[in-house]
């Protein structure tokens, strides 16, 4: 640091050196100096700035002792920032960073005003560097030099900003156990399978040679791209033409461009052709659908899988059949699948599904020997973000779900017939039923079988308190261990 | 045939797709140099085509011979294109020798249809495996899920590959009956399930990988009649169902060689960017498709505006909105203020207040704002009055457009 009159010269160690910046810029707010009154040299300019306007900044006027500022306290991400930050080309860099730290010193929260024309060009910067160096991992093209020991790979590439560095990282890791050189103007690096080296800048010719793979890779580039959807506008704004000289694909992009319309109108003017005769025998991919097809339960689910008696089907994952012994003499019918059971395509394998497991073996019916189906087959629900919530099955939905269950009971023929919730006893009964009311009461269906109304787990698991959860699975067990014991009691 | 002519004609049979993200894969490097590659983090588009798409993989397809004959793909058994199919090596050896030039972050392979779907999808299995056993391969790697493959196979499918994909093609099922007849909407919702619950299972799953970068999908807009009410809902059916990270629409667009059942005519690329834009409502703005829809009419968004502000047209009794006092979720319905540009001002305004030229250095439209926002220097009220309000903010029409006017 060298001073000139009130100008205050910081010879840093060259472009990338953010330590040395840090240094100086606690050193200078400690001695008060304010941000005009400082500059920032990286390297050789500085010969060119001493007789400059540099070294005139300011020094015709006698400066007063500044009071001291407390170097202010900055977040962990400000100072990734400022070191991105001074990676830029702009020779302002430093000045605006220490302007920054300046300011922070007397306004804590300005990092927090996002409209502040100080802190708008820093983030500006930071991003420019940042595009930079994520442009050059894109952008680098290795070729392959063949060296003594087999592959060895060097690229010629020519960044925006001092990014070399920040950049290498990337590829080591990439590509760690190959040998490769990258060579830009200002700085190259040099990976040697062990270390990575950074040494002087060098001259596109350093790199110049083909690969034989650069001709495969036009190949794919020309046939990836789609000549009717032509934008070659949205093209440049990812990949402005100062890249392309770097790049092998490039070459081809005028001609491209010049084609795609002639061909588009091609394709669009071709008139549809005859279909080919297709050769030899097609395996068939759909479910066997032969003379011995399957016969009771299975039947049914595999029938029910090509429902569509109502729109449900459409946006559900699939049709999930009841599940269980077919000569299960207790029947549990529930309202609908949930999310879980559509993604499994069983019936109460979710959050409810446990409650129900939790309830029975509380009430001494094994699950295994019941058998367990919903009114509706098709989930019902509606999207929230990444969530489907659960939406009640309407009277119709249901009713035109009825004849699965109808089958179902036909097949099974059980003794007793558990409905939970509302919508089950609507399907079963064919009428609105105030659950609370008739639940846990047996009483005979029009067909003899045993009929029992008991509450729907999901319905505990929306209730608010403990001691109501407590009080409705209690009543659950009950009901399930009054339909199972009339078992055997007709 | 040679290697070239293979790739021109497996590459040309693969751009259909949409997809080349590279995002989200698995942290991995080969620091121990017993492999080669990296993924994790952002993705990187290693090129760009004339078409403005980012090329980030090798997108190929195994072979483009089908036993299926989806009336909308260029590679349905009835089309006259030529035929090619890679050997495993050769998918392997394109891959690493692409890759070690920097030109992709990995491969996206799918295929046609050969044989079976557990053949079809066991080869691109042996593919991925190759890749990541013999060679050590960290790239990324996205595979194409077949519906109807046996279930071992996709699950294996996921310990190699960062993202599954499945297509849901069309937007109804009943067109995917007409224009796919061997392709069943339950099949392809079944596979997408399944791949969901494996991947919720597996962080609970002692270190076992399975797809870290998730499933994605595919439909194609403007083969059929659906409308965008149709498409969104779909959409939000899929997201919400199977956690999908996208949803890529794809506005059919001619293919050579044709079938007679499809419409000559593209579908307008401006409804694909206002499908995509309704999209971004829906997941990051907390617009629902009802909401979204109505900015339009008859069930289509509208393609003079975007939908954010074809539904702030409709709901100008919501606005104006003072800028230095909206909430978050006011101002992200606002047209012409970004997510990032929202949080920007919410953090700005606890500093001081905001007024005209805070925005303008934000970089925000000005004009198109202006209607809908009150600062201490501006006060809008008349603009929303005015009739001829829609055609003040309408932008000038995009170059882009006139070439695909149909």
């Amino acid at each position: 640091m060298s001073r000139d009159g009130d100008l205050h010269r910081v010879q840093l160690a060259g472009e990338t050196d953010f330590d040395g910046f840090r240094e100086a810029a606690r050193k200078l707010l400690a001695e008060g100096v304010p941000p005009h009154r400082t500059t920032w040299l990286t390297g050789d300019e500085a010969e060119v700035d001493l007789f400059g306007q540099g070294g005139g900044l300011g020094s015709a006027e006698s400066a007063a002792p500044a009071p001291a500022r407390p170097a202010p306290r900055v977040s962990r991400a400000f100072v990734d920032d400022a070191r991105t930050v001074g990676l830029h080309r702009d020779r302002e860099r430093f000045r605006l960073i220490y302007r920054l730290l300046w300011r922070l010193s007397e306004e804590p929260r300005l990092l927090d005003l996002a409209s502040d024309p100080d802190v708008i060009q820093f983030r500006e910067m930071a991003k420019a560097v940042r595009r930079d160096i994520h442009k050059m991992h894109a952008f680098v093209r290795f070729r392959d030099v063949q060296g003594p020991d087999g592959e060895a790979f060097v690229a010629w590439y020519e960044p925006d900003h001092h990014i070399l560095e920040a950049a290498a990282p990337f590829f080591v890791k990439r590509f760690a156990s190959l040998r490769w050189t990258i060579l830009t103007p200002e700085r190259s690096a040099h990976w040697t399978g062990e270390d990575l080296l950074i040494g002087p800048g060098a001259h596109p010719s350093a790199a110049q040679q083909g690969d034989p793979l650069e001709d495969l890779w036009r190949s794919y580039y020309a046939n990836v791209f789609n000549p009717a959807r032509l934008n070659p506008e949205a093209m440049r704004a990812e990949m402005p033409k100062r890249f392309w000289k770097n790049l092998p694909e490039a070459q081809l992009i005028p001609d491209l461009v010049a084609t795609a319309a002639t061909r588009t109108a091609a394709m669009i003017e071709a008139a549809p052709t005859l279909p080919v005769q297709r050769r030899g025998a097609v395996v068939e991919i759909a479910p066997d659908q032969g003379s011995a097809g399957p016969t009771g339960l299975p039947a049914i689910a595999e029938a029910a899988r090509a429902c569509r008696a109502c729109p449900l089907w459409e946006q559900a994952t699939q049709t999930v059949p009841g599940e269980g012994p077919a000569d299960a003499r207790l029947m549990v019918v529930g309202e609908q699948p949930g999310d879980l059971e559509d993604i499994a395509g069983k019936p109460f394998v979710g959050p409810a599904g446990a409650v129900f497991d939790r309830a029975l073996a509380e009430a001494g019916v094994g699950r295994e020997r019941a058998y367990v189906t919903n009114a509706v087959k098709h989930f019902k629900f509606e999207p929230r973000g990444k969530r489907r919530i659960h939406k009640r099955p309407s009277v119709g939905e249901i009713h035109a779900c009825r004849s699965w269950l109808e089958r179902e009971l036909e097949t099974v023929d059980p003794e007793v017939v558990v409905m939970l919730g509302a919508s089950a006893a609507q399907a079963v009964l064919g009428r609105a039923v105030a659950v609370t009311r008739e639940r846990g009461r047996p009483f005979r269906l029009p067909d003899g079988r045993w009929g029992v109304i008991a509450t729907h787990p999901s319905y505990i698991l929306r209730l608010q308190t403990e001691a109501e959860k407590e009080a409705a699975f209690a009543a659950l067990v009950h009901d399930l261990r009054t339909a199972g014991g009339l078992v055997g009691a007709r | 045939m040679d290697l070239k002519s293979k790739l021109e004609i497996l590459a040309d049979a693969a751009k259909y797709d949409a997809s080349c993200a590279s995002s989200g894969g698995a942290k991995r490097d080969s620091l121990d140099r017993k492999g080669i590659g990296s993924s994790g983090g952002s993705g990187i588009c290693h090129s760009y085509t004339p078409d403005g798409r980012c090329v980030s993989l090798l997108k190929i397809l195994l072979t483009n011979s089908c036993i299926y004959d989806c009336l909308y793909c260029i590679n349905r058994s009835s089309s006259h294109v030529r035929r090619a199919r890679f050997t495993v090596e050769e998918v392997v050896k394109l891959t690493l020798g692409f890759y070690k030039r920097n030109y992709i972050e990995g491969l996206f392979l799918s295929s046609g249809i050969i044989k079976s779907p557990d053949y079809t999808m066991e080869e691109l299995v042996r593919v991925a495996r190759t890749l990541r056993e013999e060679h050590g391969f960290r790239g990324y790697i996205h595979l194409k899920v077949i519906p109807n493959a046996d279930p071992k196979l996709v699950e294996e499918a996921g310990r190699w590959a960062d993202r599954l994909s499945v297509n849901i093609e069309l937007p109804k099922a009943d067109s995917l009956e007409r224009l796919a007849p061997r392709k069943e909407i339950g099949a392809i919702r079944r596979s997408m399930g399944h791949l969901r619950g494996v991947i919720d299972e597996a962080p609970r799953s002692n270190g076992r990988v399975f797809a870290p970068a998730g499933q994605s999908t595919q439909m194609i807009v403007g083969a059929d009649d659906a409308n965008d009410q149709h498409i969104l809902t779909t959409s939000a059916a899929l997201y919400g169902g199977y956690r999908l990270r996208r949803v890529y629409y794809s506005a059919f667009s001619p293919i050579p060689d044709s079938s007679k059942a499809l419409p000559l005519k593209p579908a307008p690329l401006i409804r694909e960017n206002r499908l995509y834009q309704a999209d971004w409502l829906m997941r990051f703005y907390g617009f629902d498709v009802n909401e979204i829809v109505a900015g339009g009419e008859a069930g289509m968004l509208s393609l003079d505006m975007d939908p954010k502000l074809a539904w702030a047209l409709k709901h100008r009794e919501r606005f104006p909105l003072d800028v230095n006092k909206a909430t978050r979720e006011e101002l992200l319905r606002v047209p012409g203020l970004g997510v990032r540009t929202v949080e920007r001002i919410i953090s700005s305004r606890r500093v001081r207040s905001l007024r005209s030229d805070d925005l303008a250095r934000l970089k925000v439209p000005m004009r198109k704002v202006s209607p809908f926002l009150v600062l201490p220097d501006h006060r809008p009220t008349r603009l929303l009055d005015r009739a001829d309000l829609q055609a003040w903010l309408k932008p000038a029409p995009a170059r882009q457009l006139d070439l695909f006017a149909a």
